[in-house]
This record gives C-alpha cells, sequence and structure tokens, in this order.
C-alpha cells in the first residue's frame, strides 16, 4: 500500500500514474512496426494490418482482429486494394478506407458487412483519412490527391459532404484534424506555416494565440476527446495548446525535439484543470514533458487517459483522480486518508484506529471521508487496492447513523463488473469514469457482440436489471447465434418475454427454415409469428397460428394471402381443415361473394345452410319463374339436410305464390308477396270469400286463427249480417267475448250485445262490462259469487248508481262471510 | 363532466381519461383544421368518450356522416375518417376519396380504425388505389367504454350473433384485449372464474395475451380481486323476460341507446300560465341517464312498483328545502339559501322528469284488470302472466293459447318470438309438434321469409326441438331458487325483485360464486352449456393485497353477448347487501333487451317486388 504513489509522476499541480493493464495476449513477430493499428477507444479491440502497402497477390498482408488484451478474434488475408486507414465506429465495427475511397465494413469477428464509397469518381485518390467520432455517430474524412477534403459525418446515414478548397495547397497538408464544434462538423489544417478551418461552405485562415511567430511550421496537432482542446506541435519543437475555438492559449513548451512525433494525444481526465498532451516519438514518450520508453507503441486516447500499446503489454497513462491523490498522496490529512489508516490500524487490532476515528469525527469529516474511500475505490485498477478502500468504507460507515449506503453498494457492485470484463480472457480495459460515460446497457450490448453470453447474463442477473432489457435480450442474441431449436429453447424457454420470433427469423436467414419453424412455435405473440410463416411460405401452418391468436384480422389476412396463392380446390381444403378460419372466410362472402358462399356449402355438403342461401337468393329475383326455380332448389336441399318443416313450410310458399299469381293474373288483386295470413285478409277486404276459404283449407290454418282473421275482417267492413251468420257457422273456436269486443271496437255496441248471451261465464262479467251493462256485469258477478269480480264491477260504477252499490257490497259480504 | 364515473368503488374515470388522452394524441398528430367523417355506427359510443367540445379544441371545424358519393365541401386542411375497420366502409372511403381528388390536391386524409386497425381493411384499401393517399392510418383502441361508475361496455351490437350463429369471435378478441389494457391501468386480476365456450375462449387468450407481455410485469395493486366471464348463452332466459325495474322498463319501452333515451314529448310540455298548450312539441324529448343524476341513481334499480312512492318521497323533501326560504331570515341564512337554489333546482327539474317517465310506463303497465279493455296495459299484464307461468315450469310443453291469441292478433313480430323462446328455453326445447306449430304459425302470418330468422334463433339455441326427454329446468330452477314466491318489490331482500319473482339465472351464478362457491352446484353447472373453470394469475411478489377487516372484495363480471339492465340492477342490490361483502363491477359487450337482442338475431332478405 505503500508503494501506491511510486509510479506517480508530478506534472505541474497534478500526478501522473501509469497502471499496466495486461501483459498482451498476443505474439507478434515483428511488434507494431509497418502496421496499420487501429485501437478503439474505452477498451476496445484493436485491428492490425500489417504492411498495408505491400501489393504483390502473393503475399497478401493480413488483417488481424484482438481484444483489448491481445487475445484473438480473427485474422484473415486482406485481399483488396491498398488500404489508407482503419478505424472502429461507435458499435464496434472495423472501418477500413482504400486508397480508392471506397469503404469496407467488418465486423467484430471479421465478416464482411458492407461497404461504401468516399466518392463517385473513380479515380480517386485518398491521401489520407481519418475514422472520428462525434454525437452523430462515427464519421470518415478523406484528403484527396486533388487536394480536396471529403467528409461523411454518419456512415449509417451516409451523406458526403465536399468541403471547399484550400488556397495553396498542393498534395496532402502537413498535417490535420476533425472537429467537432457547434453542431458540426469542420477540418483543421495545416500548409507549412499557414492554419486553415474548413467548413461547410467556407476556408477561413486563422492564427492561434500566442504562437509564437519563430516557432516554425505546425506538423502535427491533436485534439481531445471532447473536441475542446487542440495541441499543434512546430518543426522547431514547440508545442502549443489551447482550446480548440482558437480562442485562449494554455502553454507552450519547447521540447526541443526537432522531429515529428510518431503520435500525439491529449491526456486529461474530465473536469481535470490540467490537460496535458502525450507525445510519442519512436524512443519517446513525453507528457508534455516528462518521458520514457523505447518499443515501437500505439498510443489510445480515451476519455480520461490514454492507453499504451505495445508489442508485449498495454498501459494506461492517467493523470490521478483527485480523490486517490487527496488518500494517497504522501503525508496527507485528508479525511479519507486518515479513514484508511483508521481502519489499517484496526485490523492490526490497534488502539490507534480509535484515535485516527476521532480525528475525522472532530471535523465531523466521517461522512466524507467514506465517500472518499469509495470513490477512490472505484478509480483503483487493482483489485487489493479497491478491497482495502472499500473495507475501509465500510468500517467509517458504522460509526454514522443516517448514511445512504447506496453509494457504497452500487460501487462494489459495478467494481464487480468491471473487474470482470477487466478480465485479459473478456479484455475491456473501461476504467469507472469510462463505464460511466458508457453506460451498463452499451457495456452488455458490447459483450454480447464478443459474445460472451454468460458473463452477459451474469452481469443482469447480478445487477438486477429487468428482464426484458437483460436477460431476455441477451438470450435473444446469444440463441440467434446458436441456432439450435431444442437447445435454445431448453435455455431461454423459462425466461419470459423473450421474442422468439427474431431468433426465428435470424435461422431463416441463415437458411435454416425448419429450424426456424420450430423456434416459433414458442413465439408467444402470433402476430409476430404469422408474417414470418407466410415469409417462409407455411402458410396452412400460419394459417392455424392465426386462428390460435383469435385475432380475426389475422385469421382474414392469411385467409386472403391463402386464395391468391392456392387454387381454389386447396384453398377449399385448406379451411375445411380449419373450421374458424371457414366460418371467418364464409362471413367475408356473405358480404362480398355470394357466388363463393354457394361452392363453399357445395363442397361441405351443408345442405341446410345451402338451401338459406337458396332462400335468401329468391328473394332477389324480380322473375316469379326464377324465384320457383330457387325455392326448388332449397326443397331439394331441406330434404337432403332432413328439415321436413323447412322443406314443407317452403313447398307451401311456393303454392302460395302461384295461387297469388293466377289471382293478381285473374283479378288484379295485388297479393303476390304477401304473407298466407294477409292474403286471405286481402282476399276477405275483396269479398272473395271462396278463395279465402280455399286457402284455409289447403293450408291447415287453425280455426282460432281464421275466426279471429274473418271475425275482424267481417267487422271492419261492417257486414254484420255476414258475421252474426258466421258466427252460427259453428260453436266459435275463440269463444264470443272476441265478437264482443271486436264489435265493441268498431264502435257498434248494438251489436255486440247480441254476442253477450253467447260468452262463456267466466268471462261474462268481462263481456258485460264491454257493453257497459253494469247491471248484467253486476248479475253474472253476484251470481259467480266472484269477489274480484265484484269488486271490478264496483270500481266501474258512478255515484248516481247507488242501488247497484249497495246490491253488490251486500253481496260482497256475504261472499266474503262464506 | 364525467364525475360519475368516479364516484364507484373502481375509479373507472381512468380508463375514460386514458381513452381521451389517446384521442387528443391522435388529432394532434393531424395538424391544422379538420373535419371527422363519422361511421355512423361510432357517433354513440364516441359521446361516452369524448363531447364536441373536445374535438373543438383540437381545431376539429366539421362533422361528416360517411356515406358514398363525394364529400361535402369544406374548408379544412385534414379529413379524418373514424370508421370500424370493415370492408363495405373502406369502398365507401375509397370513392370519397377518388370524387374528392379531382376537385382539391391539399387537403390531407387520415384514418383512424376503432377499435383497431385491420390489414384486411388496409388491403382493400390498396387494392382501391387509395392507400397511399393517406397520410396517418392509425387505431384507437376503443374496447371497454366506461359507461357508467360501475359499468363498462363495448357496444359491440353483434356480438352474440357473430360468437353462436357465425362462429366468428372477433368480438371474443376485442374482449381480450380490454381485459388486458382494464389490467393494464387496474392491476392484474389473480383469480379468473368463467362458464361458457366464450368464456374459455377469452380466458385462454387472455392468459396467452399475458404471456407475450410477460417481461414487464404489472407492477400496479390489483383493484379486482375476481373476474367472473359469463357467456350469455348460459343464461338465455333472463333477456327474454320482461325487466320489471325503473330503468330495465324504460329500456323495454323506448330503448336507451348509449346513455340517452327518446321519450314522446307531450308530457314533458311546459305548461306556463296564459299560454295554451297548443303548440305541443313533436320532436322526442331526449335525456341522459346515468348516476350523475342523484334522483336516477336512487330510483333506477328499483322494481317499477316501488318508484311511485320514492318519487313523492323525493318530492316532499324537494318543497320542504323550498320552504326553508320563509325560515331564513338573516342575510346569512337568505345566501344560504340561494346557494342551494342551483341544486334544488335542478333536483325539481330531474324529479318533474322522472314523474312524467313513471306516468308515461304506467300507463303502460297499470295492472287495473277489468278497466280497459284490449288496452295496452292489459296486453302487458297478460304478457307478464304468461312469461311468469313459463318461468315457474306451468304447461311448457303445450301450444300456449296466449301466444295464439298473439299470433292471430298479429302482435308484434318480436313479441311472439320472445315468449316462443321462453318457452322453449323453459322447457329445454319444444315438443316437435309444440314447435313445429309456432313455426308455421308464424310463417303463415308474418311471412315465409321469417323462416331464415327462426333458423338462426334455432342455430343460437333459443328456440329448439326437445332433443332428450328430460326436462332439467325445473331442476336448475329448484337448485338455484330462480323463482321466489314471494319477492318484495318495494323492500327487496334478494334479487328476484327485478323480475317480480324471477331471479336472474347469470346472477345467481354470480351469488353463488360469491358465497358459497361452485362446488356446491357442480351438477346444475354441467345442465348449463359450455365448461366452467377457474385460473389463477400470477401476481408479482409484493403486490398481495392485504385485506383490511371489513372490506369488500371486487369482483368484475363480464357477459359475453350481453346484460340487461334488471340484471345490471341485481348485481347493484348484491353490492348493496350489508353481508354480502362484495362489489360487482359489470362489463358486457353490449347493453340489451329482449326485443333488441331478438332483433339482432333476425334475418330478413332485402325483398325485390317483382
Amino acid at each position: 500500500m505503500a508503494f501506491i504513489t511510486a509510479n506517480w509522476n508530478p506534472l505541474g499541480e497534478a500526478f501522473y500514474r501509469k497502471t499496466e493493464l495486461y501483459e498482451m495476449s498476443w505474439n507478434l513477430r515483428d511488434g507494431l512496426r509497418d502496421s496499420l493499428v487501429a485501437a478503439a477507444p474505452y477498451g476496445g479491440p484493436i485491428a492490425l494490418l500489417r504492411e498495408p502497402h505491400r501489393r504483390s497477390p502473393s503475399s497478401r498482408p493480413q488483417l488481424e482482429i484482438y481484444s483489448a488484451s491481445g487475445v484473438a478474434i480473427a485474422s484473415f488475408p486482406w485481399k483488396s486494394g491498398p488500404v489508407v486507414q482503419l478505424g472502429w465506429t461507435v458499435s464496434d465495427e472495423l472501418l477500413c478506407v482504400q486508397e480508392d475511397g471506397s469503404v469496407l465494413i467488418y465486423d467484430l469477428f471479421g465478416s464482411f458487412k458492407r461497404h461504401f464509397s468516399m466518392g463517385q469518381s473513380t479515380k480517386l485518390q485518398v491521401l489520407e483519412a481519418k475514422v472520428f467520432h462525434s454525437p452523430y455517430g462515427t464519421g470518415v474524412a478523406i484528403v484527396t490527391g486533388s487536394s480536396r477534403f471529403t467528409l461523411a459525418t454518419n456512415i449509417d446515414e451516409l451523406k458526403l459532404r465536399r468541403l471547399p478548397e484550400v488556397p495553396g495547397l498542393q498534395g496532402k497538408p502537413s498535417c490535420w484534424v476533425v472537429l467537432t464544434q457547434d453542431r458540426q462538423t469542420k477540418v483543421l489544417l495545416s500548409n507549412g506555416p499557414e492554419l486553415f478551418i474548413l467548413d461547410n461552405t467556407s476556408c477561413t485562415a486563422v492564427c492561434p494565440p500566442g504562437l509564437s511567430p519563430q516557432a516554425g511550421n505546425i506538423v502535427h496537432m491533436s485534439v481531445s476527446f471532447s473536441y475542446k482542446y487542440l495541441a499543434l506541435f512546430t518543426d522547431t519543437g514547440h508545442l502549443w495548446t489551447g482550446s480548440s475555438h482558437l480562442q485562449e492559449k494554455l502553454s507552450e513548451v519547447d521540447t526541443k525535439k526537432t522531429t515529428t512525433p510518431k503520435q500525439m494525444i491529449w491526456c486529461r481526465r474530465p473536469k481535470s484543470q490540467q490537460p496535458s498532451v502525450v507525445l510519442m516519438w519512436d524512443r519517446l514518450l513525453l507528457v508534455a514533458g516528462v518521458c520514457s520508453d523505447t518499443d515501437p507503441c500505439v498510443l489510445v486516447g480515451e476519455l480520461d487517459g490514454v492507453r499504451i500499446v505495445s508489442s508485449t503489454n498495454q498501459e494506461l497513462l492517467q493523470e490521478v483522480p483527485l480523490v486517490c491523490q487527496d488518500i494517497f498522496k504522501i503525508a496527507s490529512m485528508a479525511p479519507g486518508a486518515l479513514l484508511l489508516e483508521a481502519h489499517r490500524e484496526y485490523e492490526k487490532s490497534s488502539q490507534k484506529a480509535d484515535e485516527y476515528l476521532r480525528e475525522i469525527k472532530e471535523q465531523s469529516m466521517l461522512g466524507e471521508a467514506v465517500r472518499q474511500c469509495v470513490e477512490a475505490a472505484g478509480h483503483e485498477y487493482d483489485t487489493n487496492t479497491q478491497k482495502s478502500l472499500l473495507r475501509a468504507a465500510s468500517f467509517g460507515k458504522c460509526f454514522l447513523t443516517d448514511f445512504s449506503p447506496d453509494q457504497f453498494v452500487t460501487t462494489c457492485r459495478e467494481l464487480r463488473v468491471l473487474n470482470a470484463v477487466r478480465e485479459s480472457s473478456v479484455g475491456l480495459p473501461l476504467t469507472h469514469t469510462q463505464f460511466k460515460q458508457m453506460t451498463l446497457q452499451v457495456l452488455i450490448d458490447r459483450l454480447v457482440y464478443r459474445q460472451f453470453y454468460p458473463l452477459a447474463i451474469e452481469i443482469c442477473r447480478y445487477l438486477k436489471i429487468p428482464d426484458y432489457q437483460g436477460v431476455s435480450r441477451v438470450l435473444k442474441h446469444w440463441a440467434s447465434y446458436e441456432a439450435i431449436a431444442r437447445a435454445v429453447c431448453v435455455k431461454v424457454g423459462d425466461s419470459p418475454g423473450v421474442s422468439y420470433s427474431h431468433i426465428a427469423a435470424k435461422a431463416y436467414e441463415c437458411g435454416r427454415t425448419e429450424l426456424a419453424i420450430k423456434l416459433l412455435d414458442f413465439e408467444a405473440r402470433s402476430g409476430e409469428q404469422v408474417p414470418l410463416l407466410l415469409k417462409m411460405k407455411r402458410s396452412q401452418l400460419a394459417l392455424s397460428k392465426a386462428v390460435e391468436s383469435g385475432d380475426t384480422d389475422l385469421v382474414y389476412t392469411v385467409v386472403s394471402y391463402l386464395k391468391n396463392e392456392m387454387n381454389r380446390g386447396d384453398f377449399f381444403m385448406t379451411l375445411r381443415n380449419q373450421p374458424v378460419a371457414l366460418s371467418l372466410y364464409r362471413q367475408f362472402c356473405k358480404l362480398q361473394e355470394q357466388d363463393t358462399l354457394k361452392d363453399l356449402y357445395n363442397q361441405d355438403d351443408d345442405h341446410q345452410e345451402l338451401a338459406n342461401y337458396y332462400v335468401t337468393a329468391s328473394y332477389r329475383e324480380k322473375r316469379l319463374e326464377s324465384r320457383l326455380s330457387l325455392l326448388q332448389s332449397a326443397v331439394d336441399e331441406y330434404n337432403k339436410a332432413k328439415n321436413e318443416f323447412a322443406a314443407k313450410a317452403t313447398e307451401d310458399e311456393m303454392r302460395l305464390l302461384r295461387f297469388q299469381r293466377k289471382l293478381d293474373d285473374e283479378k288484379g288483386a295485388g297479393l303476390l308477396g304477401l304473407s298466407l295470413q294477409a292474403t286471405i285478409e286481402a282476399l276477405l277486404a275483396l269479398g272473395l270469400h271462396k278463395q279465402a276459404e280455399q286457402l284455409y283449407r289447403d293450408f291447415k290454418v287453425p280455426d282460432k286463427r281464421y275466426w279471429w282473421l274473418k271475425l275482424k275482417s267481417l267487422a271492419e267492413k261492417e257486414e254484420w249480417e255476414e258475421l252474426e251468420k258466421f258466427s252460427k257457422s259453428k260453436k266459435s273456436p275463440i269463444g264470443y267475448l272476441a265478437f264482443v269486443e271486436v264489435c265493441i271496437k268498431c264502435n257498434n255496441k248494438y251489436e255486440a250485445k247480441k254476442y253477450v248471451s253467447k260468452v262463456a261465464p267466466e268471462q261474462k262479467v268481462k263481456a258485460h262490462l264491454a257493453v257497459s251493462d253494469l247491471e248484467g256485469a253486476a248479475d253474472a258477478a253476484i251470481e259467480r259469487r266472484n269477489e274480484s269480480e265484484m269488486a271490478a264491477v264496483l270500481s266501474r260504477c258512478s255515484a248516481s248508481d247507488r242501488l247497484l252499490i249497495d246490491r253488490l257490497n251486500r253481496a260482497r259480504t256475504t261472499a266474503t262471510k262464506k | 363532466m364525467a364525475a360519475h364515473l368516479s364516484y364507484g368503488r373502481v375509479n373507472l374515470n381512468i380508463l375514460r381519461e386514458a381513452a381521451r388522452k389517446e384521442l387528443r394524441e391522435f388529432l394532434d398528430k393531424c395538424s391544422g383544421s379538420k373535419a371527422i367523417v363519422w361511421d355512423e355506427y361510432l357517433t354513440g359510443p364516441f359521446g361516452l368518450i369524448a363531447q364536441y367540445s373536445l374535438l373543438k379544441e383540437h381545431e376539429v371545424e366539421k362533422m361528416f356522416t360517411l356515406k358514398s358519393g363525394r364529400l361535402p365541401s369544406a374548408d379544412v386542411k385534414n379529413i379524418i375518417f373514424f370508421v370500424r375497420p370493415r370492408l363495405e366502409l373502406m369502398d365507401i372511403i375509397a370513392e370519397n376519396v377518388f370524387s374528392e381528388d379531382k376537385l382539391h390536391s391539399s387537403r390531407e386524409f387520415h384514418i383512424l380504425f376503432v377499435p383497431r386497425r385491420s390489414m384486411l381493411c388496409e388491403q382493400r384499401l390498396k387494392e382501391q388505389g387509395v392507400l397511399g393517399s393517406f397520410i396517418n392510418i392509425d387505431e384507437y383502441i376503443l374496447d371497454l367504454i366506461p359507461y357508467d361508475g360501475d359499468l363498462l361496455s363495448m357496444e359491440y351490437e353483434s356480438a352474440f350473433r357473430e360468437c353462436y350463429l357465425e362462429n366468428d369471435q372477433t368480438s371474443l378478441y376485442h374482449t381480450a384485449k380490454g381485459l388486458m389494457t382494464l389490467q393494464a391501468l387496474y392491476g392484474t386480476i389473480p383469480q379468473i372464474y368463467g362458464k361458457g365456450e366464450c368464456a374459455r375462449h377469452v380466458a385462454n387468450m387472455m392468459l396467452r395475451m399475458k404471456r407475450e407481455f410477460a417481461g414487464s410485469q404489472n407492477q400496479i395493486l390489483p383493484v379486482f380481486d375476481t373476474l367472473l366471464l359469463l357467456d350469455r348463452n348460459v343464461d338465455l332466459l333472463t333477456p327474454l323476460a320482461t325487466q320489471l325495474t325503473y330503468e330495465g322498463l324504460i329500456d323495454e319501452i323506448y330503448g336507451i341507446n348509449n346513455g340517452y333515451v327518446k321519450l314522446p314529448p307531450e308530457k314533458f310540455a311546459q305548461k306556463k300560465q296564459g299560454e295554451a298548450s297548443k303548440d305541443l312539441p313533436t320532436e322526442p324529448k331526449k335525456l341522459q341517464l346515468n348516476s350523475a343524476e342523484e334522483l336516477y341513481a336512487e330510483i333506477r334499480d328499483k322494481n317499477f312498483n316501488a318508484v311511485g312512492a320514492a318519487l313523492s318521497k323525493k318530492a316532499k323533501i324537494i318543497s320542504a328545502a323550498f320552504e326553508e326560504r320563509h325560515n331564513a331570515k338573516t342575510v346569512g341564512e337568505i345566501k344560504q339559501f340561494v346557494s342551494q337554489l342551483p341544486h334544488m333546482q335542478a333536483a325539481r327539474s330531474s324529479l318533474a322528469n322522472h314523474t312524467s317517465i313513471a306516468e308515461l310506463i304506467k300507463d303502460i303497465t297499470s295492472t287495473n284488470l277489468y278497466l280497459s279493455l284490449v288496452s295496452a296495459s292489459e296486453a302487458f299484464f297478460d304478457n307478464l302472466t304468461v312469461e311468469q307461468e313459463f318461468m315457474t315450469g306451468v304447461d311448457t310443453d303445450k301450444v300456449n293459447t296466449y301466444i295464439e291469441d298473439c299470433i292471430a292478433q298479429k302482435d308484434p313480430l318480436i313479441k311472439i318470438l320472445r315468449l316462443v323462446c321462453m318457452q322453449s328455453v323453459c322447457n329445454n326445447g319444444l315438443k316437435q309438434k309444440v314447435f313445429d306449430y309456432y313455426k308455421r304459425e308464424i310463417l303463415q302470418t308474418y311471412g315465409y321469409e321469417h323462416i331464415l330468422t327462426l333458423n338462426n334463433l334455432e342455430k343460437g339455441g333459443l328456440l329448439k326441438p326437445q332433443t332428450s326427454s328430460r326436462n332439467n329446468y325445473p331442476t336448475i330452477r329448484k337448485t338455484l331458487k330462480l323463482w321466489m314466491e314471494d319477492a318484495n318489490e318495494q323492500n327487496p331482500n334478494d334479487i328476484s325483485y327485478v323480475y317480480s319473482g324471477y331471479a336472474p339465472l347469470s346472477i345467481r351464478l354470480t351469488q353463488v360464486l360469491a358465497r358459497p362457491g361452485w362446488r356446491s352446484i357442480e351438477e346444475v353447472l354441467k345442465m348449463l352449456p359450455g365448461p366452467h373453470f377457474e385460473e389463477r394469475q400470477q401476481l408479482p411478489a409484493g403486490l398481495h393485497k392485504k385485506r383490511q377487516q371489513g372490506e369488500n372484495r371486487t369482483t368484475l363480471v363480464f357477459f359475453l353477448g350481453g346484460v340487461t339492465y334488471a340484471e345490471i340492477a341485481a348485481l347493484r342490490f348484491l353490492s348493496q347487501m350489508e353481508d354480502s361483502g362484495m362489489e360487482y363491477i359489470i362489463a358486457t359487450t353490449k347493453l340489451i333487451n329482449g326485443t333488441t337482442w331478438i332483433k339482432s338475431l333476425m334475418d330478413r332478405p332485402e325483398c325485390q317486388t317483382p
């Protein structure tokens, strides 16, 4: 622990430290010499292209991809044209910019994904290219043989922008960088002593403030990770640093080196007051002044430092975070440092622990101390240091009552995750700051992308990420890679929210249709299953899935698809096996295609429905003959369906229609289409009693109904004599109260009275009342000794019927007595 | 505006607000002035969600009814079609769009499908060559519409017909979707019970959909404890019977549509002094009926015979309140009185309205036998007597003379069908002879074309020949106590008051489920059609309700294929019973009565007169 500061180097106020990240797992024969190297920030992968300019087909250069720890991921011979520049996109795709302006995109595993070109012209010659990152994504900038710059801000939405000409520029500039400022992407370039800013429309000469004129030509420049700072290196060895707006100068250093550095990278941590630049020459590494090192290396600019990759190992050079400085600085009295000391003494069971603790507590700085320890632990790379800091924090926490444990817990968890991914086998040397910037989601995505599925799942579970964001998503990707149905489902099966259709779609893309179908079986969302099944031409299966879903629109969709795909016979057969689909299709036909409906019923031998179909159709016919022939078809079908009643009823209807037509022709009676009842009514109204009688007999109209009919019809026509005759023709099946009531309804009390005497005893009172014969009603009620009837009569009596009222009341009392 | 929705145990206003929000979002998507072209069927249900004022706030300037031909001219930027996903409507829209393009080119078209967009319809629009003309094609998921504080309806009229006659389960899919939406807002319902084929189907779909969303678990404390899904065909009898509650009778006689009733205007004429009552209003009087109206909430579920007393009691209270003004001496007291005036005046006009309605109904139902002859009221009474005979199992296996007479008198066909179906249901099918006789009578009297309707009723199980010799209706009636001799109409102690003696089967099933449980009536459940089942939905840990002592449980009863107002009244009665320990929220595909129900099952071929 005491040696923690051993690798710290002071620079002005701040300290810089170099932490060894890895001993590289790779074994490079020629080191990094003569290679194009691209390493992605955030502990990203490293791509290596040996001797990119070797063009003989017999010895093609080899493109190799490694993890940050040097574990080989892919390697393949480079068969395309000469490569000018390699670079990584934000989503870990490798960009290879070729001399002819085409850009080839490979994934992490070296499989070719796609390509695009930085210009239309075939004579394009790319002199230099740069891959840069901005809020819009990953961009590419090139400078061509004709000294023109072309930019693509986001390669996923390719829009090429040719920048204006730079006056006086021949060939490539001495150096240039891409800047993103004020939501605009610009190029800063130098041509000899001149400095220009190129944007979409103009080329402006600029001058960095405070750069002494003797400084000479600018030969190297570098912009910081955040595009905020700029470093310029001149051929006289002067290093100028300042804001990238070229508004203010930070420092100017004479490095006494007149050769151009191979690489110059900003090294600073966010919010630091001390920006510094790392320069590298062949045998020298210089942090704006300090230097060491010998081996050919590559510098990788990071958010909070610089990674130095050499053929044997990899180091992180960074400014020591303030909180670490506070704690570990020699003789520091910061609360965190005291707490660490207190804990150390405590472990030794020394009473000094109490003294240290008391000292912190007296300043009421214990909370701050714990916070410092936790924060510092986050920045430490060494697990032992992490542990002792966290233990100290935990120790200090015991003496605080209302200290929120959140930060402590989160840091512990995150450190566990970080330590796991820093493992050489995984090779993501992320610092805590980088992790925070990149977010957990992206980390998991990157793990998934690198096919570290089990680790990704473990992390999701460990950090308790909701399934649909975490485990399920990982499983989805994993399964789409492994693509073996059973194994997939055994493993994926119990995690809800997995989209099997995505997996299946992937499997289908890989040409594994059967597997895709099996996988789809596990998809809960039919809406997702069906379109894919249709795409795979598994229409039968699509249909049964659609039916299963209950979503009728989906069923309709498949049905209409099938209808176009299949011949009619097969189509019908398919539907026949799916009753739900069949009935939906019938519904559709009912509204849209009547003829098809008939064919469907025919095919199914559904005689009942077929008959109904004919009946409906018959009503659409204007000509009686066609109507009758359709009805005859209905009769046949009803017979086949063993629906005797319907067959008979239909035959009756045909008979009735013929009868009506005959009478219409003979007498112009206008009967056609009327119901039997209405026909008889009409006949009676026309005085055609004989014909009415005939229908009554032929169609076996029940007596009761016929009597009612005739009674009403005669009364309406006021044929009272005829009515009386009719009443006497035989005993009325509807009784005689009906006669009374109908007469009264036709306002003929006189006629009504004729029938009162014939009314059955239980209805007599009603009959008398109907003809307003109170006395008669009273007599009948008293005779029947019916109390409620008496009451009913009473309620109709007015005060003038004194005598009657008395009589009824007397009868009532006797009736109740009994 | 919709305060009555939030009074109940479950705040249904949340659902309404969610629906309104979605509507506003869609309207704002089409920026600029707009005209809405309505599928006429949708205007009623939409009225329950949003008034015109809301549309106006979002720059809806004109509204038209969807019809073929050319769209009326309107100086607006957007034309929005609000339609159900039906092919025939797509054809009309296509026609509209075609005839439009020639005149203006600047108007933008949009379609809003209610309740769901349909690939089939979009395909049709594509075939017609207009799909590209639409800027936005969207869906407005309006499955369950909050109808009242304890009532949700899908206003899906043809649900029963589609399910049982046409084997088209679209409505059930929407039901399941609607229930998922409900669960998203009110928490997962832990227990699902059901009876009937459709219920089973809906439950299956719900469980399936739950699996689809499984990754994102709902973290809302469940509001509903139980969901009960009931097929209408489990209880075909209840809707056929004449409802005898106040609200039920209003619906039977005048029909309540989307919460509104249209009444004959005569009784509502304002007779002012000096003005002759010559010019009676001819427009029907339109009234909104829901629990927002205090008086209506009080009397709607009473048996009609108890309504008169309730109204006169209310009248006394109101006039007493108005008398208060004489006691108001100090300025403060007068001020107090005046502040209550608007409320009192509203109460008075509400009282006047309901007194008029009650009079109207009384004219039709009054049971003063012998007083008037062959009158409406006598018909009503006779009809009721026959219904009650059937329900108690009297002579259900013979041809009924009253029905015969009614046919002879050519009473409305629907009335006949209601009675015949009722007899068939109460007899577990009619004897073949009786069955054929009725059918022949109907065809001869009302016309042969009704053979299609009769077929439909047969298919739906409402009217059928007896197949097994055993009639199990009496067993069901006795076990479930469907007939209560001593139904108390004034101060009910049992749900049977809603039909003056008959306790609706569906509600008995609900009641038994709550206590003592369906296990006790296993035998009867087997006699009723379709499976009965129970499902449990896992709740995420921590969402299990800790019930307070005496806290009621809440059950959502979903009637697949329609529910009557009387059934709703019976459930409300159960909710209010002190010892029931259960509150009911009601949901349905559509509010029905015997008439509208039978009507939805009728088929009428359009006739071409030769």
